[in-house]
């Protein structure tokens, strides 16, 4: 039976992840995800859980860590935050061209400069393209969820590829939060061991990671990308059996009051969660405002984001990072690729918010929706001094 | 029928571009690449086996006389055997 504590998010997922009976963790502390392979340490150590974990000494090695370990057929997982994932960028690819189901959770945190700790969303986008798969937890609740859907869609014999699960450095990781954890029983129930297409071992050679030269590397590199479109069948399976198993819901674009509205907000992560006080108040209020929530960020949800913009005149995309010198936020820039063959579309602005861990309030989400329309320019930021 | 070097669509790239055959390098003649072969001198040669140790192909093959020489098909003509063969029996010829 499922049981409700009230646990701070990141030990909340650590203790998802343990339920998931990994085999190996591998991971360096860095702010603000430490908390999580902290709590796995603790879980490992008082003997709950039969884990290799790996003290490593750089973020580079976590990874390298995990794509051996996953390599031979193990469940592997790992954490991360900000410039310890840059720390392990070189081996992120490598990982999904060798196809390897790592687990990773990520306390999204601003990459420096100016050194800042806190949350935004200029971690993850950095490996947008690396071939993840990637998820956007809204609450602590979906944090421990999605964690544990990770492993089962990863490791499923048609994706077979990394993924993440990103919690919001702080806003969620540092939350004290009422929520369901499930037992072992029921995670063994819906969570199989892992099969690996392919293990290395030495009575079978298998070669992993060899040299893909020009005559190769184009078909491997649509290889990839079919796996990732593919890999959302998958998803979308996996979710309707956790909802099936333990009743909560789970979609690629989850709307809230949406229904007739004319100006509709898009969050990723637990900013959804504020936007959606704003959009009760001002529905109290009647004016018709409405919100998408992002959960799915790779494969990214290109009919499901059409749907859900059917009828909307003004869509406001919130964006936790800014593409330097480029479109404005990652996020709007694919809304606008995703829609800009449609016939009927609505106008977009792109709201760049909570940056480096700037609070984002109720009045603030309020006062973006009224301002809707007004817009300058293709991207702004919102509230920034002068 | 000879077996295919390279899968020929993308449908047939393994998940992974993993192999699962043993000691295929063998089929890529890395040879091609070679602008100077190495030519051994026996009267210098001591067959102190530097050459063969030093090979970063693992391409020097003694023979039945305890003398070295190159697999051509996988030399690529790097010289490191000449730079380390301190008697001076190997020397770097350009190929024609």
């Amino acid at each position: 039976m499922s049981k409700r504590i009230g646990m701070e998010i990141a030990l909340a997922t650590a203790e998802a992840v343990a339920l998931c009976r990994p085999d190996v963790i591998a991971a360096y502390p860095i702010t603000p995800n430490t908390h999580i392979p902290e709590h796995l340490s603790d879980i490992v150590a008082e003997g709950r859980l039969d884990a290799e974990f790996i003290c490593v000494e750089s973020e580079h090695s976590a990874m390298s860590a995990c794509a051996g370990a996953s390599g031979t057929g193990a469940r592997a997982f790992t954490a991360t935050s900000s410039q310890g994932l840059l720390y392990m960028y070189e081996v992120l690819g490598i990982v999904s061209s060798m196809r390897l189901p790592v687990v990773m959770a990520i306390g999204n945190r601003a990459i420096s400069g100016p050194i800042n700790i806190w949350n935004d969303h200029s971690d993850i986008m950095t490996m947008r393209d690396l071939g993840w798969l990637s998820l956007f937890a809204a609450n602590g609740q979906e944090a421990v969820d999605m964690m544990i859907q990770s492993f089962k869609i990863a490791e499923d014999a048609a994706v077979q590829l990394p993924i993440n699960v990103n919690l919001d450095g702080f806003q969620l990781t540092h939350m004290v939060e009422a929520l369901f954890l499930p037992d072992e029983k029921e995670v063994d129930r819906f969570l199989p061991r892992r099969k690996p297409y392919a293990a290395l071992h030495p009575d079978h050679p298998v070669t992993m990671g060899a040299l893909g030269m020009p005559d190769i590397f184009t078909e491997a590199t649509k290889a990839r990308d079919q796996a990732l479109v593919d890999s959302r069948t998958v998803i979308l399976k996996v979710w309707k059996e956790w909802e099936k198993q333990f009743g909560r819901r789970y979609e690629p674009i989850e709307a809230y009051k949406t229904k007739g509205a004319d100006v509709v907000m898009l969050t990723m992560g637990s900013m959804g969660e504020t936007a959606e006080i704003a959009v009760d108040e001002l529905r109290r209020d009647g004016v018709p405002v409405g919100l998408l929530k992002l959960k799915l960020w790779r494969p990214f949800p290109f009919e499901e984001m059409k749907k859900a913009v059917r009828g909307v005149k003004t869509l406001i995309v919130t964006d936790r990072c800014c593409s330097l010198g480029g479109p404005g936020g990652p996020l709007a820039a694919e809304v606008r690729s995703a829609l800009y063959a449609e016939a009927a579309r609505p106008a977009i602005e792109n709201a760049l918010i909570g940056l480096g861990g700037r609070d984002v309030t109720v009045d603030d989400f309020k006062q973006m929706f009224r301002q809707a329309g007004k817009s300058k320019g293709i991207y702004e930021f919102y509230g920034v001094r002068g | 029928m000879a077996q295919k070097k390279w899968p020929e669509t993308w449908q047939e790239v393994t998940p992974g571009c993993m192999i699962f055959e043993g000691g295929n390098s063998r089929e890529y003649h890395t040879g091609s690449w070679r602008a100077q072969r190495p030519v051994w001198d026996n009267a210098k040669c001591i067959k102190c086996g530097i050459c063969y140790i030093f090979c970063p192909e693992a391409c020097v093959k003694e023979d039945a006389q305890g003398y070295f020489a190159a697999d051509l098909d996988y030399c690529k003509g790097c010289g490191i055997c000449a730079h380390e063969c301190w008697p001076g029996a190997i020397t770097m010829v350009e190929e024609g």
